[in-house]
């Protein structure tokens, strides 16, 4: 099948590749460009491990094709540590136990991270309903919403 | 459970002490780093060059003759490199082995993972094909032309027990029946459970409760979908990389189905991204492995999540009656359970394994379980979570809390009156040990949740649970560095990330060094000899007994060391706070050596040191749980929102107390998805209709209230550290709790899951003009 040449920027790395018609954002992410941070969960957009953000918004990148994304800034899993420092999300998940498989957990710190830009200083009610996108089979999500509370704290400087 | 004990089983007693690490939380989380940077490495991230993508096609029916199979247009699509059917792999005769937490048969795996003569399921694997892009794959399956016969097929675990029932097999005939039938059936075996003699017990009782309960086929939901990648090399081996939590038994399996040696065949887990004890079984691998031989290229095979629902786990639906016998004073004096368990499409549900936990709880001197293992046009069931269990508990607590109000005794105060301790007599066999049953429900009474007001439409709910903690094979190596550290080789796959740090914890408070310095380290199936699945809560305890062998047999060769060095014998040295010291003072006068200096030097003084355990674990503790749980019911939607939720646990001892709370959320909730939503829904043909997260719908954070644990800690007596399996009791009790709580919101008992809003509501409905009346 014919594929297409694509040119983006993932975490600020200018990146080309060339992708079929029918794949998708995940497919090109996982399989051309060997980002496997990002997971499949369901590839219907039901479970939010493939969560990334396209020039700041936050898709399923299962629900986004490969083609559509040129030009556009891309943001991963890969890219949420500065080098060897942690993300504020990353170091509490770590902290508050807030994995356990942790094959949801990428997903759910993109979608976090750019919950928090949205909503700073959420509830605890806010939380739960902002990462209800996000499956998690593991946790029962009561150290995530710890984890997410903790690190909006520290991030606000309080 | 469910197994024999061995009498050459491995038991360490508990020893009372001071811990230095054990019991604590450590700062470094072994296996987080990897996992929040997406590092971490799963089956679907492996990659090998020159791979080819596997596919695999599904039967559409769910009872059908295959006439015939035509894949000859599919081979010929361009980019197709192999394609394979039932042809390609042998039939193989009844022979039964232990997969996880249920037994297996051969005969039944083998067609389980390429149908043979019928399709027995919908989504039964028909054929597989490898090509040089998924797109290609894809497009292969359409070109194979099947030819099926319909048959007529059954669901429901009722219907399949009917005389006039669809038979799936006409050659099965009801085992563990007196006279043996002499009808084919579709109940495969009748097993029983005897304590005393049930009609007196039932004559001595002045109050009786008697109801059925049904329950849903449900998935253990894990996000990952199955991936294995295999490589057929031209030597005659293979390497597979799969999701699985158990390696050991996925190369026994592919072995015993592809007829290779098993020491040709080499697994190596991936980081399992959930199993829950869906893991347990070959699905995808020895499909991934015969494409791999015939096209001569490693292929890589991972479903989809409509495969995931149609074709792996799920647990049994289940039809129950539970009848219960008590004095007027609350004690109970007999106790029966009939319990029809869906199997799926091959014999063997969980019921060897949920049978022991049906009235184990209480000490009831008259006992009858009788339970019947029916096949139906279902996947086969494979374990979940304490399988089998919950179902049971939903009938048995419900029913307790029912006796409890009809003798207006208090819920908690019953169970204490009733519950199991030391020295009762289990309907399945042995007396208990010392257990914390009575601890969780003194615990729960002295709650603060106990404390909060109730408002209108809320309703409180207490329920209980037991599991057993399984032992078996277990094989670790711990080698000593020259740099003074220690590598912790285990074969007993870490399932959540608890595990690996629970047993640097083990190895360090036995060694007398560091947690940091002890990295523990999953093997693959050629760096350890056979280690059985991770399953039966066993994980942390039977592993951790292991690495508590391995350390001991370690510090022994440590002790040789110094003693070499020394020029004494080596029983005249000792091992202390990390440190090899004389025993006494008449042994002679030596600073003492650390570890490091003895790995340093060790080479010149006997060789490299490695400690070993090959094991077979049989010191698992019983492990018991009270849960309680707030709701509040939307009479005009039915809707049930869970307010509070708090978990008491035994732990024996909590190694990685964090690690443990973590897991009692994480099953509850399983539980709490399995009350309020998940079931699996077919239409008239036997076709799934929700095999997707969004029709099946496990909880998401907005579901769950915050929930609330504490760790009951009545140590384990047949293991050095007091250790009880904790990840399988806190999914029991969850439906029981939350049908009791809905009772007590609206007067309405719930029989049945999912206690989703249009069953509730209809339940009001019908329970309006009776409800009004009062």
């Amino acid at each position: 099948m014919k594929k297409t040449h694509i040119t983006t920027t993932i975490n600020n790395d200018e990146v080309d590749f060339l992708c079929e018609p029918g794949e998708t954002l995940l497919d090109v992410l996982r399989d051309e460009l060997q980002l496997t941070g990002t997971k499949e969960g369901c590839g219907t957009g039901d479970c939010g491990a493939c969560s990334v953000t396209v020039d700041n918004v936050l898709v399923c990148s299962c629900l986004v094709l490969g083609v559509e994304v040129e030009g556009k800034k891309i943001e991963t899993i890969e890219g949420m540590a500065d080098g060897e420092e942690l993300h504020p999300l990353q170091r509490k998940f770590v902290e508050h136990v807030a994995l356990q498989c942790g094959i949801c957990t990428p997903g759910l710190l993109m979608s976090a991270r750019n919950f928090l830009e949205k909503n700073p200083d959420p509830t605890e009610e806010e939380v739960r309903f902002g990462l209800a996108g996000n499956l998690c089979r593991c946790t029962g999500y009561q150290n995530i919403i710890e984890a997410v509370m903790d690190a909006a704290a520290e991030m606000r400087g309080a | 459970m469910g197994m024999k004990p061995t009498p050459f089983g491995t038991q360490i007693p508990y020893e009372e002490k001071e811990f230095k690490v054990v019991g604590t939380n450590p700062e470094a989380r072994p296996d987080a780093v990897d996992k929040v940077t997406g590092k971490a490495r799963y089956a679907a991230d492996i990659n090998l060059p020159g791979q080819l993508i596997g596919k695999v096609l599904r039967s559409p029916h769910a009872h059908a003759n295959i006439k015939s199979i035509d894949t000859s247009a599919a081979e010929a699509l361009k980019g197709v490199k192999a394609v394979v059917t039932r042809d390609n792999f042998a039939d193989l005769p009844v022979q039964h082995a232990s997969a996880g937490e249920i037994m297996v048969n051969f005969r039944d795996v083998t067609r389980a993972m390429m149908a043979r003569e019928k399709a027995l399921f919908d989504g039964h694997p028909v054929a597989a094909v490898a090509a040089t892009s998924e797109s290609i794959a894809k497009a292969a399956l359409k070109l194979i032309k099947v030819d099926y016969e319909v048959l007529p097929h059954v669901i429901e675990v009722a219907d399949a027990m009917k005389p006039d029932a669809p038979l799936l097999n006409e050659e099965q005939f009801t085992k563990g029946v007196e006279p043996a039938p002499d009808k084919p059936s579709n109940i495969a075996a009748q097993m029983t459970s005897v304590l005393g003699d049930i009609e007196e017990g039932f004559g001595q009782a002045e109050l009786i409760v008697e109801h059925e309960f049904n329950t849903k086929a449900a998935h253990q939901g894990y996000i990952e979908p199955h991936s294995s990648l295999a490589n057929y090399t031209e030597g005659g081996n293979a390497e597979i990389w799969t999701s699985t939590q158990g390696h050991f038994l996925i190369r026994a399996q592919v072995a015993k189905v592809l007829a290779m040696e098993v020491s040709r065949v080499k697994v190596t887990p991936a980081e399992l991204g959930g199993g829950f004890g869906g893991k347990n079984m070959i699905y995808l691998e020895p499909l991934a492995v015969q494409l791999s031989k015939k096209s001569g290229r490693p292929v890589k095979m991972t479903m989809t999540r409509d495969e995931v629902f149609r074709a792996s786990g799920p647990t049994s639906g289940t039809n129950i009656i539970i009848k219960i016998g008590v004095t007027k004073k609350g004690r109970i004096t007999a106790a029966k359970a009939i319990l029809n368990y869906q199997s799926g499409c091959f014999p063997g549900s969980s019921l060897p394994l949920c049978t022991p936990t049906a009235f184990t709880r209480y000490d009831i001197p008259n006992v009858l379980v009788i339970g019947n293992d029916v096949v139906c046009n279902r996947p086969k069931v494979a374990a979940y979570r304490a399988p089998g269990a919950p179902m049971i508990a939903f009938g048995v607590e419900t029913i307790m809390d029912e006796i409890a109000e009809e003798l207006k005794i208090d819920p908690i105060e019953i169970r204490l009156l009733n519950a199991a301790k030391e020295g009762t007599q289990t309907h399945f066999g042995p007396k208990l040990g010392p257990i914390g049953y009575i601890e969780t429900l003194e615990a729960a009474q002295a709650h603060d949740h106990m404390k909060t007001k109730l408002g209108p439409n809320q309703g409180r709910g207490i329920a209980t649970g037991f599991w057993n903690t399984l032992g078996m094979e277990t094989s670790a190596t711990l080698n000593i560095n020259q740099d003074g550290t220690a590598s912790f080789i285990y074969g007993t796959v870490d399932v959540a990330g608890g595990m690996r740090a629970a047993y640097s914890q083990m190895v360090a408070e036995e060694l007398g060094i560091p947690f940091e310095n002890v990295k523990s380290i999953q093997s693959d199936t050629t760096s350890l000899g056979f280690n059985f699945t991770t399953a039966g809560s066993r994980g942390t305890a039977a592993g951790g007994m292991a690495a508590v062998k391995a350390s001991r047999d370690a510090i022994t060769r440590m002790c040789e060391v110094a003693a070499r060095i020394w020029e004494v014998e080596p029983d005249e040295v000792v091992w202390e706070d990390g440190h090899a010291r004389p025993a006494g003072s008449n042994v002679g006068d030596f600073d003492p050596l650390s570890l490091a200096e003895i790995a340093a030097k060790a080479g010149f003084f006997g060789g490299t040191i490695a400690g070993h355990a090959e094991i077979n674990v049989t010191g698992g503790g019983p492990g018991f749980g009270t849960h309680l749980v707030d709701v509040e019911v939307d009479r005009d939607t039915g809707a049930v929102k869970v307010l509070r939720y708090t978990i008491i646990q035994d732990a024996g001892k909590a190694i990685f107390p964090d690690y443990v709370k973590a897991q009692f959320h994480g099953a509850a909730v399983q539980g709490i998805g399995l009350a309020l939503n998940e079931e699996y829904i077919y239409d008239d043909k036997g076709v799934m209709i929700n095999p997707g997260f969004l029709d099946y719908r496990i909880p998401v954070a907005s579901d769950i209230p915050p929930i609330e644990t504490q760790i009951v800690e009545v140590p384990n007596p047949l293991h050095p550290y007091g250790v009880r399996g904790v990840g399988e009791v806190p999914i029991i009790p969850p439906l029981g709790a939350i049908a009791n709580a809905i009772y007590h919101a609206t007067g309405v008992r719930m029989r049945s899951h999912p206690m989703s809003p249009p069953k509730v509501l209809a339940a009001l409905e019908e329970a309006a003009p009776a409800v009004a009346a009062e």
